[in-house]
């Protein structure tokens, strides 16, 4: 059982989001957590201003049930089924990470000149997480899903414009690392 | 009884994001280097099952655990939002190396900066809605 505290390889985890993919189609619902954002939107009141957030909210409380355990599972994966959170990326990739200024690359889960509150004091780390998480959140809506309602989800359902939309992650993925990362950092 | 399940369910997501370290950023990092087969393996591992999976419900017409009948809802077809919506989750997703899921799941492993990350995307979402009559779709 010594391996559960490991990093799970891909041909553990990927067969495991299958099965999460398909357990929810079988309760009769589906896998997407970005429609989960505009549901908060309209819980904290956005139905007022505009009509895309004029929708019963209620009808999405289960999907907000699976969020809450995301978050539990969160908590479970990281305090009582790891031992060391560091994550072994590629020894080549650490040293890019290094060269843009990572020195966490490597030794920890996120990189610490991000993700630490001592970080985000520092005013670039704060507008860097703020504006990575309004493009999740504009793109994701925009393009009518993430990477579970495209990229798993509508992939295994052989949607055309799933596979429109999870090209268009790796062109902006692609862009960001190559391009405007050696700008940002 | 059927909340019990969506949030089984969701715990074990959650564990399955931060074990596969598909929650983290150096892994999202890593992919759009190229420089590991690790989420690509788990991406095309859960797609090899699921377009199998898929197929076996709408070949053998299967019903959901309630006896219901389960149904896949065609994506609506188009081209710009759905290359133009992904371009910008995409810089969002290599910047802040989380997309939706891995998001709650970072919340619960206590990396609370995340949050910053889970603000701004509600925020995002909203100027959508706002912006949604403006923009080609």
């Amino acid at each position: 059982m010594e391996w559960i505290f490991e990093p799970w390889p891909w041909y553990v985890s990927g067969p495991l989001i299958a099965i999460i993919m398909f357990l929810l189609i079988f309760i009769g619902k589906g896998f997407g957590m970005s429609s989960n954002l505009r549901t908060m939107c309209t819980m904290c009141g956005a139905d007022s201003k505009a009509d895309f957030f004029d929708f019963d909210w209620k009808s999405q409380r289960w999907n907000l049930i699976v969020v809450a355990g995301a978050i539990i599972g969160g908590f479970i994966g990281a305090n009582l089924l790891s031992n060391d959170l560091s994550v072994a990326i590629n020894p080549d990739t650490v040293s890019i990470l290094e060269d843009l200024g990572f020195s966490s690359a490597g030794e920890a889960y996120l990189p610490t000149e991000l993700f630490t509150w001592e970080a985000v004091g520092g005013i670039k780390a704060l507008i860097i997480l703020l504006v990575g998480g309004i493009l999740i959140g504009f793109g994701a809506r925009y393009a009518g899903g993430c990477t579970s309602g495209h990229a798993i989800s509508g992939l295994s359902n052989l949607q055309l414009p799933s596979l429109i939309a999870v090209i268009g992650f790796f062109i902006g993925g692609l862009v960001m690392v190559h391009l405007l990362f050696p700008l940002i950092f | 009884m059927r909340s019990i399940g969506y949030l089984l369910i969701g715990i074990f997501f959650g564990i399955v994001m931060f074990k596969s370290e598909a929650a983290s950023w150096f892994r999202i990092y890593e992919m759009f280097q190229f420089q590991s087969f690790h989420m690509y393996g788990i991406i095309g591992s859960a797609l090899f099952l699921g377009v199998i999976g898929v197929q076996i419900i709408k070949r053998k017409n299967l019903k959901s655990f309630y006896g219901e009948r389960i149904s896949f809802i065609p994506k609506e077809k188009s081209f710009s939002r759905y290359m133009y919506g992904g371009i910008i989750f995409g810089l969002g997703w290599a910047l802040a190396g989380a997309c939706p899921g891995p998001i709650f799941t970072l919340i619960g492993a206590g990396f609370l900066p995340i949050l910053i990350v889970f603000l701004g995307s509600l925020l995002g979402t909203f100027f959508y809605g706002l912006l949604r009559k403006k923009l080609p779709h």
